[in-house]
């Protein structure tokens, strides 16, 4: 792409050849296929403690993640293709975020926000109750760390996500792992 | 009615009653069979008139466990903590107080569920939280899952 004036416009993946008739997109599936994707996420609206306080702040008006294509946010996983796991996650809840993902059309991404979600945060050692990470349930695409994020971690984490997306293979199989680990949990 | 008077007129209900006035409100401790003796005439008597129970907690101490009824009354606006003991940890009981205020039903429920004590003449006695086939009660001191809690 060219530099200079068109630095503000969206950067469209693929080689524009001018031509008297119009002009031609010279481009790959993939690249157009997963910026269309990576552009358009809609999250789910799901959060289940102080890290979704976080969140809301991400999607409100002074963090403004529809700046990057977020602003859909969704209230039925069918509709939805992000889901960003925003607080703890209890074994009583495990089932029902299981369930929730399965709802979601491929393809599908996952957001594990916080301390919580990655490990069990604060309740790592001694609660009966709290999974030890949610990657035990469904599979992670990008970990953020924190306790909880600020939006600004939140927001970076999403473009991280962006940026996987589009390096990713559009029609191979992208096999996705559980680390499923049967001494921490049973569902 | 001041803490004095409480004092003075709970000592005359139960003559097992010990008496704790360091917190906010005037604790009376009580053995768990002296439970009902005791509590009852606190909801009946127009006297106390405590028609609100707030709060029911069970405290497991180890060597036993403690059943903690916060009581108050919107009519006289004084508040009395009652606390029975009960000393049989392995199988503990006590008499529901759900037939005094209907709100101890779910509280019993939760306390049942979480440290095992068995309330008799409860109406609905069960697992609230937990599922039914959950093994042991983990907010007992002794409780372990090798599974989940890992220190």
């Amino acid at each position: 792409m060219k530099k200079g004036k068109e630095e503000n416009k969206i950067v469209f993946p693929g080689q524009l050849h001018e031509s008297p008739e119009g002009g031609m997109l010279v481009t790959k599936l993939d690249e157009i296929v997963n910026w269309a994707r990576s552009n358009s996420l809609w999250p789910l609206i799901f959060g289940t403690s102080c890290c979704a306080i976080e969140m809301m702040h991400a999607a409100g008006a002074k963090y403004d993640w529809s700046r990057f294509g977020f602003e859909v946010a969704r209230a039925t996983p069918r509709q939805a293709d992000l889901i960003i796991v925003a607080g703890t996650i209890v074994m009583k809840m495990a089932p029902v975020l299981k369930r929730l993902y399965d709802q979601m059309p491929d393809p599908k991404y996952v957001i594990a926000m916080g301390a919580c979600t990655i490990s069990g945060g604060p309740f790592f050692y001694n609660t009966y109750s709290v999974v030890k990470g949610v990657d035990h349930i469904i599979p992670v695409d990008v970990y953020i760390p924190g306790c909880p994020p600020r939006p600004e971690a939140l927001l970076h984490g999403m473009i991280a996500l962006q940026e996987k997306i589009k390096h990713q293979p559009v029609f191979r199989k992208n096999k996705k792992e559980i680390h499923h680990d049967e001494r921490r949990i049973k569902i | 009615m001041t803490k004095e008077e409480l004092k003075y007129k709970l000592g005359e209900i139960s003559r097992e009653a010990a008496f704790d006035e360091t917190g906010e409100f005037l604790n009376v401790i009580i053995p768990s069979p002296e439970l009902l003796p005791l509590i009852k005439p606190l909801r009946l008597n127009k006297e106390f008139y405590f028609d609100y129970l707030f709060c029911i907690t069970c405290v497991d101490w180890k060597d036993y466990l403690s059943m903690v009824y916060h009581l108050t009354s919107t009519l006289h606006r004084h508040t009395c903590v009652v606390q029975a003991t009960i000393t049989d940890v392995h199988c503990p009981q006590i008499e529901s107080v759900s037939g005094i205020w209907k709100t101890a039903e779910l509280n019993e429920n939760e306390i049942y569920d979480l440290f095992g004590v068995t309330f008799l003449n409860h109406p609905n006695l069960r697992r609230l939280f937990l599922g039914d086939q959950w093994k042991g009660y983990p907010l007992r001191k002794d409780y372990t899952d090798e599974h989940m809690i890992l220190l």
